[in-house]
């Protein structure tokens, strides 16, 4: 089997440089390598990445190919085997403020109400009283996702798609300098999740917002992303970098246009000669 | 239009209609289910003890333990010896019901909060958990004498394990997502102890409440029985020496109260501390 060559291919019939190249690089990953030591599995191999500020890329590869150990890395949660993360210039070494982070499961806790989940973050870092102070810009958030009603409701009152916006809310309340998603709207259902990708977006803009997003389905993250990394599998590397040259904001009718159809199509092919569709 | 109003107003063809209908046995509601088994008990153990199949010593009829009953419950009620014995028991049994929460819980989060509790505590407490406890009771009246403390003693010795079992089970209960978000906000051990993982835990530690609320019942008792003293386990035990069977019988009945008053306190307080965990219950009780 042909194996691709690792690097970077345009799909936009432009000569403009893809967005990416021109920001100011906020978050790097330099030859970052992970083994498990538990079961010395080596689950990612020199992973090369940079974020540009106001950057929206995302990472997609089939389950089990290191996309969630990468995010960890990336979000100081587990350090690397080799390599490292640099975050504005600061290398990360441990969990760090001026990074979000939001999972597949909202992790709302069930005895707190959508608004005292929302300032944990702050509770937590800062004490109770800075968390009564930022209850309101809390309730911002939560108006502007429309959960405006539900702020006294605990979690098991909301629906997967409302506990996934106060999650957002929780993510942004620390205003972090950059996003780091993973899957987090894959548990919902197919018309809540569209719905969401679209008022995520609008988040990102309104906020010039620097997100990284891990995902498996490729509509989600070509509708989303500036730019796309399709990871290979065992071991877990970058195979390639797609810089998705699409108008923003981006609608959910573009994904029936020939040109959509064109980038998901080549994305698929790239995975499909991978070996791993 | 209201749902009930709809409801009214769609046509029913006979035909098409279909209903699920529960078996009988599912359909009989509480009340009448619970006074229906207790009077066929009550009717079996009647008709037993009135074709003389057994002795009355050894099975007092149903008229005569209510004859006791009623003698106990106005000796209760009037502040008479039984009520000086059950006050005895009950507060052995409070004793040693907070005793055993204090030092459980605080084994049990040694044990599930560190790896040193996992891999030396928790070992050791197993060992010390499958002796048979009962046979530590003359060692505790050795040391604490004939009083409530070694009885409290041996209840605690009893109600304790459950307790730390369930707390540490309880600390492992949180997800590795909530985990990795407590982490991720920068949070304490400690905090994420206090904030996520004993919260979390909450519903298990009350489990095992439930199962030591039992046992300090069982321990008091038992204490009662072999070290003497003033307690309702000293009354049963002289009470069954002078074959009083009936008297016997009736002192159980009310100790089934305040064994059972002791597990709705906790289930109670479970259901307004846990509010969050609207898990299933079995029969509303357990
Ligand atoms: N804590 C761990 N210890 C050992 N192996 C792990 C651990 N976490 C993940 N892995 C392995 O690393 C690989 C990548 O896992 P993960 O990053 O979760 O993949 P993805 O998020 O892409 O589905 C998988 O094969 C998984 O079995
Ligand atoms: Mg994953």
């Amino acid at each position: 089997m042909e194996r691709a060559v690792a690097g970077q291919s345009r799909v936009n019939e432009t000569d403009e440089p893809g967005p990416a190249d021109a920001r100011r690089p906020v978050y790097e990953v330099e030859r970052l390598s992970k083994v498990y030591p538990r079961n010395r599995f080596l689950a990612l191999e020199n992973v090369e990445l940079r974020l540009g500020e106001g950057e929206f890329a995302s990472v997609i590869g089939s389950s089990g190919c290191g996309k969630s150990t990468l995010l960890k890395i990336m979000a100081g949660l587990i350090p690397p085997t080799a390599g490292r993360v640099v975050l504005e210039d600061r290398p990360v070494m441990g969990p760090r403020a001026d990074i979000g982070m939001m999972f597949q499961q909202a992790t709302l806790l069930p005895w707190k109400t959508t608004l005292e989940n929302v300032v944990l973050p702050i509770e937590v870092r800062r004490g109770r009283t800075a968390a009564r102070a930022a209850m309101a810009r809390a309730r911002e958030l939560l108006d502007l996702v429309g959960l405006g009603n539900a702020t006294e409701a605990y979690p098991g009152e909301l629906s997967g798609g409302m506990a996934q916006r106060a999650a957002i809310c929780r993510m942004l309340i620390t205003d972090p300098a950059v996003l780091l998603l993973d899957e987090p709207f894959s548990a919902l259902d197919e018309l809540t999740r569209d719905f969401m990708n679209m008022e995520f977006q609008r988040i990102c803009m309104a906020r010039h917002a620097t997100a990284f997003l891990v995902t498996h389905s490729i509509p989600e993250a070509v509708i989303l992303s500036d730019r796309i990394y399709v990871m290979q599998a065992n071991p877990g590397r970058i195979a390639e970098a797609i810089d998705i040259a699409l108008p923003r904001p981006r609608t959910l009718d573009m994904i029936n246009t020939a040109r959509f159809g064109e980038i998901v199509g080549h994305i698929r092919d790239k995975l499909d000669s991978e070996g791993f569709l | 239009m209201s749902a009930a109003d709809t409801l009214r107003a769609t046509p029913q063809a006979d035909d098409t209609v279909w209903k699920e209908r529960d078996p009988l046995i599912d359909r009989i509601p509480r009340p009448l289910a619970i006074s229906g088994l207790v009077l066929g008990v009550v009717g079996l153990w009647w008709l037993v003890t009135g074709l003389k199949i057994v002795s009355p010593i050894i099975l007092p009829s149903p008229a005569e333990t209510g004859a006791d009953l009623a003698f106990v419950g106005i000796n209760l009620a009037s502040g008479g010896y039984v009520l000086s014995a059950f006050i005895t028991t009950t507060l052995t049994v409070i004793y040693a019901f907070l005793m055993a929460i204090g030092i459980g819980f605080v084994l049990g989060t040694l044990v599930g909060e560190t790896k040193f509790g996992e891999r030396a505590v928790m070992p050791l407490l197993v060992a010390v958990d499958t002796m048979p406890k009962v046979a530590f009771a003359p060692l505790f009246i050795a040391w604490l004498g004939f009083g409530i403390s070694s009885k409290v003693a041996l209840a605690t010795f009893i109600a304790t394990f459950p307790i730390v079992v369930s707390t540490a089970a309880g600390l492992y209960a949180a997800s590795e997502n909530e985990r990795f978000l407590f982490k991720a906000m920068g949070a304490s051990r400690l905090q994420t102890l206090v904030r996520l993982k004993l919260p979390t835990g909450l519903p298990y530690f009350f489990t095992g409440l439930k199962i030591a609320a039992v046992g300090v019942m069982a321990g008091a008792i038992t204490g009662e029985f072999l070290g003497g003293g003033k307690g309702v386990g000293a009354l049963i035990r002289v009470s069954a020496s002078q074959l009083d069977t009936p008297r016997v019988f009736s002192l159980i009945i009310y100790l089934s109260f305040l064994g059972l008053a002791m597990y709705m306190l906790v289930v109670w307080v479970q259901r307004t501390l846990v509010f969050w965990n609207k898990q299933d219950t079995i029969g509303g009780v357990a």
